[in-house]
């Protein structure tokens, strides 16, 4: 009660200086002009961002569409760059898809079981120093710069094999250290996912905890799993840095992981693209002088819709699986 | 826990038949053998991450006991043949091109993770969050590709205004370059290429913002952007700083985009509109080791330690960071 | 400065779905008019509609008019931010910034408007505020700790401090004890007994003794069943409604037979 006059007293010397106060039409319709100034300039601005963002999106897929297209064609997928030399309208990356399927898959096939399995240990057995280890250095091999993936495979194989390999194997190890990370992070997340009552439920049905773990954890999370290892691929196919130094470049189709060089798509890309204009004689007929950079964004081209085509479907896959995990 | 609770289930079959019995063996043989598995893969993991410290090592050791004018003789080692000497602008190279990139992305992430998470219509907001996501999956030699032959051309221009306006500004010393295959370019470039991981993690942060404190706000009458300034911003401060890191790390490591791009020297130069200034670690690697000799690749793999240093060090301090948070946020 | 607030024929949607149907109400100036009903009878959606707050959620628009001394503030040129600068909320569960010290959450409404007030006038204005959500004595000796530091009662009063600190018109609360312990309810029933002098205030409650303590009037809402709108049934002066409600459902709701 003390307290109200006082207040009354504030009132009235805060709103009204000298001339009685602002009728309530006033108050209710006339904003401070500069506060909304800000308001909306601010709106702007958040917009603007938004809008500056969708800039190399746009155009980086317009362009990546409109150069790759030009060459783009069934002939270009399935021929490689041997024999093709100079501004020879010939070439395809027939070799690089070959390249990348193997050495992708290779690296899939070392890092899914390793990944799904660490990750069982995490989530079923992991409560000791091991677990706690774990868990923090796949932090920090989330951070290897996927070039210092490359060199770690090379001195691997170089200590095993002698310096100077170069084959399929190599990069596949390399990109191998890439995924693990991405595997464990992702089904670690899809294994907690899967209720307790279910793995009490069939405990209580006296299986034994490991065929529980198989037959209804992993089987529950399948869906999210398999997602995760297809954006774990979808991460590591476009790699380009560490496939550079370990596998090298190669003209023809090599199909063996453990025998010389093999062409990948994206070391593909950067080896068309430094080599640049060609410099062609008027009286050469069929020089084509940007036959190197055409082929590059072709190339690109064929990456971006695998990279992209794999998100979708780890997407479908995640949705198709969902309402699954959460029953 | 659970590990327990399975032997405790198998045992309890044991009581019955021999059937039973022989049956509860076998599953406990394949329950050792799985176990066995699942922790081998976690120690493989270990072993790999030493591995990759210990071979990097063991790799580099030549090129760290060479003597100077063994290295000298390398035609990109510095004429004194010091190693430290040929990391250190490397090294300067590498940070300052993850700085400006960070330095650009950072506020533009944020503006637009506050534009899904606070101003976009909410039906939309899904829909465009998964087109800046779509910035993440495309590959680091597409970006390359797109900087040095669609964004450095049309660079050119407001680089020359940049350095004839703000020329008196170390960072913009002119005269520009030519094609502009520049620092200031693969800023640029890197920039597109973090935004996307710094603005899923604020987004989220933004999202998580509790609805009390906004509502709050807004009773106050407060407007829009002081809803932002006064619920949303201190509430996700740390979160950014966080995403920050995450894309810091992200960017040290980047390899093709500067490769493709940037016109390489070994300064210390500040001028990111001049060519031949810089170069980064990883990029550096991916140029000399195709044609490098065995100490070369020696010497490569030592500046490659290096940077797996400090990307070791950023990435620590990022999780310090969220650590921090979380503790913070059960207060 | 406490305003007498006239409603007429209100509907509130959300998207397709009619919450509230057809309310019509006056509510006095310098009085606390209770709303009280059932969960899910539109009182707390109602309360919202007075100063604009439910237009937060996508979709919710309103069709009626509500007067506030003659000005409808659904009117095109009025603007919601001055609406609520006008007219107070004090929130179920307390909200201070966390962020913000105590005497910053007490200021945080008025920096909106005054960015440049001086620091003897701020410590001024934080006093008074202070002061009058009886909350000073409390608190007067560590102004700078955050306003979370707090108890649960202390933090809705330091809520509703900072709503008193921009002088607004009315005061809506929205079961503004609920979420307290029965002594802090006291401290806020009290306070509500003094702020009635200076304020319009409109409470919402479901604690039936709470409405008949603090109340000048009552209105009580109800809803046919789950799917249909929220309606209101009566309202009077609460020793009225208490003791000879003219409906069957009032006085059903308020000897505890459902709700």
């Amino acid at each position: 009660m003390a307290a109200t006059p006082g207040l009354a007293e504030a009132a009235g010397r805060a709103v009204a200086p000298v001339r009685p106060g602002p009728t309530t039409w006033e108050l209710l319709t006339r904003p401070d002009r500069r506060r909304r100034a800000v308001d909306r300039a601010m709106r702007v601005v958040v917009t603007g961002a938004f809008a500056v963002a969708m800039v190399p999106l746009v155009s980086l897929v317009w362009i990546v569409v409109a150069r790759g297209a030009e060459r783009l064609s069934p002939y270009f997928l399935a021929v490689s760059m041997r024999g093709v030399h100079g501004g020879m309208d010939a070439g395809g990356i027939h070799h690089a898809i070959v390249g990348t399927l193997l050495v992708t898959g290779a690296a899939a096939l070392v890092a899914v079981p390793v990944g799904v399995l660490a990750a069982v240990h995490l989530v079923e057995y992991g409560r000791g120093p091991l677990a706690r280890a774990v868990t923090f250095f796949v932090d920090v091999m989330t951070g290897i710069p996927s070039i210092v993936a490359g060199l770690f495979a090379y001195a691997l194989f170089a200590l095993l094999l002698g310096p100077g390999v170069r084959m399929g194997a190599v990069g596949a190890v390399a990109l191998a250290v890439l995924m693990i990370p991405v595997v464990v992070r992702s089904t670690e997340e899809m294994l907690r996912l899967v209720p307790h009552e279910l793995r009490e439920a069939a405990l209580a049905l006296g299986v034994p905890h490991w065929r529980m773990v198989v037959k209804v954890v992993l089987r529950t999370a399948a869906g999210g799993i398999v997602t995760g290892v297809m954006l774990a691929v979808a991460r590591v196919v476009g790699e380009t840095a560490p496939l550079l130094v370990t596998v090298g470049v190669v003209d023809s189709i090599n199909r063996d992981l453990f025998e010389g060089r093999m062409m990948t798509l994206p070391v593909f890309i950067f080896r068309q693209y430094s080599q640049g204009l060609v410099p062609c004689r008027p009286d050469q007929l069929d020089c084509v002088p940007t036959v190197n950079l055409d082929r590059a964004w072709a190339a690109a081209l064929v990456l971006v819709v695998l990279v992209l085509l794999l998100n979708l479907l780890a997407r479908l896959v995640a949705r198709r699986f969902a309402p699954a995990a959460g029953r | 826990m659970s590990a327990v609770a399975g032997r405790g289930a198998a045992q309890g079959v044991a009581g019955g038949a021999t059937t039973t019995l022989r049956r509860t063996r076998r599953a406990d043989l394949g329950g050792r053998a799985f176990r066995g598995l699942a922790v081998g893969s976690g120690a493989l993991i270990l072993a790999m991450l030493a591995a990759v410290a210990g071979f990097l090592l063991l790799e580099a050791a030549p090129a760290l006991t060479a003597s100077p004018a063994e290295l000298a003789a390398l035609s990109w080692m510095p004429d004194d043949g010091s190693l430290w000497r040929y990391v250190g602008p490397l090294a300067f190279g590498t940070v300052l091109a993850a700085v400006l990139a960070l330095g650009l992305a950072v506020p533009v992430s944020v503006g637009i993770a506050l534009f899904i998470s606070h101003y976009a219509p909410r039906r939309l907001a899904d829909v465009l969050g998964s087109l800046v996501d779509l910035l993440a999956a495309i590959p680091s030699v597409v970006y390359g590709l797109w900087g040095a032959l669609w964004l450095a051309p049309r660079l050119q221009g407001p680089w020359a205004w940049l350095a004839d306006h703000l020329g008196f500004v170390p960072l913009f010393a002119g005269p520009a370059s030519t094609p502009p295959r520049v620092m200031a370019t693969v800023g640029v470039v890197l920039a597109v290429m973090v935004l996307p991981i710094v603005t899923a993690v604020s987004r989220e942060v933004f999202l998580a913002t509790p609805r009390l404190h906004e509502e709050a706000a807004l009773a106050l009458g407060a407007t829009r952007w002081e809803m932002v300034r006064m619920a949303v911003l201190p509430f996700g401060r740390s979160g950014v700083v966080s995403a920050a890191m995450l894309g810091l790390g992200r960017a040290l490591g980047e390899t093709m985009a500067v490769l493709m791009i940037l016109g390489p020297g070994l300064t210390y130069s500040l001028a990111l509109l001049q060519v031949g200034r810089h170069q980064t670690i990883a990029a550096n690697v991916a140029l000399q080791f195709p044609e490098a000799n065995a100490l070369g690749v020696s010497a490569l793999i030592a500046t490659g330690l290096v940077l797996f240093v400090i990307t070791l060090a950023v990435n620590s301090a990022a999780r310090w960071v969220v650590a921090r948070r979380a503790v913070g946020g059960a207060r | 400065m406490a305003q007498r607030i006239e409603v007429k024929g209100l509907d509130v949607y959300y998207g397709s779905f009619r919450a509230v149907a057809d309310v019509s109400m006056v509510i006095e100036p310098r009085s606390v008019t209770a709303l009280i009903g059932p969960s899910g009878c539109g009182k707390s959606t109602f309360l919202r509609t007075l100063n604009r707050m439910h237009e937060v959620v996508p979709g919710a628009r309103v069709d009626g008019t509500v007067l506030v001394d003659g000005v409808d503030l659904y009117d095109p040129a009025v603007d919601p931010v001055a609406v609520r600068r006008q007219i107070g909320m004090v929130f179920q569960r307390p909200n201070p910034f966390p962020t913000m010290s105590i005497a910053e959450n007490v200021l945080a409404g008025v920096r909106l408007n005054d960015r440049r007030i001086s620091k003897a006038d701020a410590a001024d204005l934080v006093e008074r505020s202070l002061r009058a959500a009886n909350l000073w004595k409390e608190v007067k000796d560590r102004l700078d700790r955050p306003g979370a530091s707090l108890s649960g009662g202390q933090q809705q009063r330091l809520c509703i401090a900072r709503a008193i600190a921009v002088q607004p018109q009315v005061l809506l609360m929205d079961e503004p004890a609920s979420a307290l312990d029965p002594i802090s309810t006291l401290a806020i029933e009290d306070l509500i007994a003094q702020l009635k002098d200076e304020y319009t205030i409109v409470i919402v409650t479901h604690n039936m003794q709470q409405a008949a303590r603090v109340s000048d009037r009552t209105a009580f809402f109800n809803v046919a069943e789950a799917g249909e709108p929220g309606r209101l049934v009566e309202i009077d002066d609460t020793s009225v409604v208490f003791s000879t409600p003219r409906h069957k459902a009032t006085e059903d709701y308020i000897s505890g037979r459902f709700g």
